[in-house]
């Protein structure tokens, strides 16, 4: 089996699971009910999206593995994810920076995998990056609606990038499977997203009259499999059925 | 074959047309255009199908389905899941677009014309019930992945629209 591509894949895969399990609180919890549903239909494609990671990677791990057991039967330092998509959902200001901050990265980085030299990765891309394209619509719109909204939705804006801003980095930090693949003409390379990224990101902000945040200091360690302590309370509710009935199937 | 075409074989075509979307039903899933390829290898039909949008639910039901239209005409199958080419709203046939508008769920639009509904507030989307284009975009998420909520404002009519993929 090749190490390196099956945990690139998890690398990738496991940042729209946590996300899209983040969202998936929302359900009948949104502050509208158009939001509601936007966040949830944001949750569905991007675990349709995981499926299709999952049943890849099961292929190469090639030892019977589901996508389910790929997804389920994990400790915590096995997840790959970034920090920024485990960050609780706190209020819907906080929702939707962490969703933006996200999707300008993820809509960049599918847009260069549909190159991968590998053909199962670029047309998972060439699939996720039309739906996750309407998710960039969706959360950039909202940033400037309620960054140039009333004086409490702009504080409150204002707030979540400011927390959220430290682990913006780290989405551009190459791990070692990420390095091998980038050599094999499979992987992207990340870290020339990174100037795109932030030129695009404050050019949003700007518009909606939210302050690009000056700090100096970042988090990471998701991609390392050392999480905040959100992560465990996500996977004790994601793995719940799997812990309570081991070996159940739907 | 080319990204956009089909290999179906013509014995195949009416029984696939009996096979519809669950959550669409008037919308045969060949006017839906997921069938990409159907072919009978000796005693077996293979059939690719390939997904609206990654996270359909709809997709293990419409591939249980086909197995069953098949079976009940006598032929064995196997479906085969393709993520490439990826479906776009464009295969969707002319009348899979006018079952759409019939059942009240307005069709896509061109790629540009798509943006200006769905970002820049134009009233562009012909309203299902009284085909008034004074029509607003209530949200660009709806009650499927693929459609996007719209009202009315001549008859207030609520309709989806089916969101151009593309």
């Amino acid at each position: 089996m090749n190490n390196n591509l099956y945990n690139y894949i998890l690398g990738i895969a496991d940042n729209s699971l946590i996300l899209g399990q983040r969202l998936g609180e929302l359900t009948g919890h949104g502050p509208s009910l158009e939001t509601d549903i936007a966040c949830t239909n944001i949750s569905l494609d991007l675990f349709g999206q995981v499926r299709s990671y999952f049943q890849y990677a099961g292929k190469i791990a090639g030892d019977g593995r589901s996508e389910d057991d790929i997804a389920m039967l994990r400790k915590e330092r096995d997840y790959k994810n970034v920090l920024l998509v485990e960050q609780p959902n706190t209020n819907f200001a906080y929702t939707i920076a962490r969703q933006f901050l996200f999707d300008a990265y993820h809509l960049a980085f599918l847009g260069e995998l549909q190159k991968s030299t590998d053909l199962t990765l670029s047309a998972i891309a060439n699939k996720c990056v039309k739906e996750v394209s309407y998710h960039e619509r969706f959360s950039s719109d909202w940033v400037k609606r309620l960054g140039d909204g009333t004086e409490e939705s702009h504080q409150k804006m204002q707030n979540a990038i400011d927390d959220l801003w430290t682990y913006t980095d780290e989405l551009f930090h190459q791990t070692e499977a990420d390095k091998a693949m980038v050599e094999e003409g499979i992987g992207v390379d990340i870290t020339q997203l990174k100037d795109n990224y932030y030129k695009y990101v404050s050019e949003v902000l700007e518009e909606a009259t939210i302050e690009v945040p000056d700090i100096k200091y970042f988090q990471k360690g998701g991609k390392q499999g050392i999480h905040t302590e959100h992560l465990g309370y996500i996977l004790a509710e994601l793995q719940y059925m799997q812990r309570a009935y081991p070996n159940m199937e739907w | 074959m080319t990204a956009t075409e089909q290999n179906i074989d013509k014995k195949l075509i009416p029984i696939l047309e009996q096979v519809s979307d669950p959550e669409i039903p008037v919308l045969s899933i060949m006017d839906m255009g997921v069938v990409r390829s159907a072919v009978i290898e000796g005693d077996i039909v293979k059939v690719e199908i390939t997904p609206t949008y990654s996270g359909c639910p709809a997709m293990d039901v419409i591939g249980d389905d086909i197995k069953k239209a098949l079976k009940d005409a006598g032929y064995k199958s196997e479906i085969d899941l393709i993520l490439y080419p990826a479906w776009t709203t464009d295969w969707i046939t002319p009348r899979g677009r006018k079952a759409l508008e019939d059942y009240g769920i307005a069709a896509p639009l061109d790629a540009e014309a798509d943006k200006d509904v769905l970002l820049n507030g134009k009233r562009m989307v012909k309203c299902t019930n009284c085909s008034s284009q004074n029509t607003r975009l209530v949200s660009q998420f709806g009650s499927t992945a693929c459609k996007a909520q719209f009202q009315c404002d001549d008859c207030q009519e609520p309709f989806d629209y089916f969101k151009c993929l593309k």
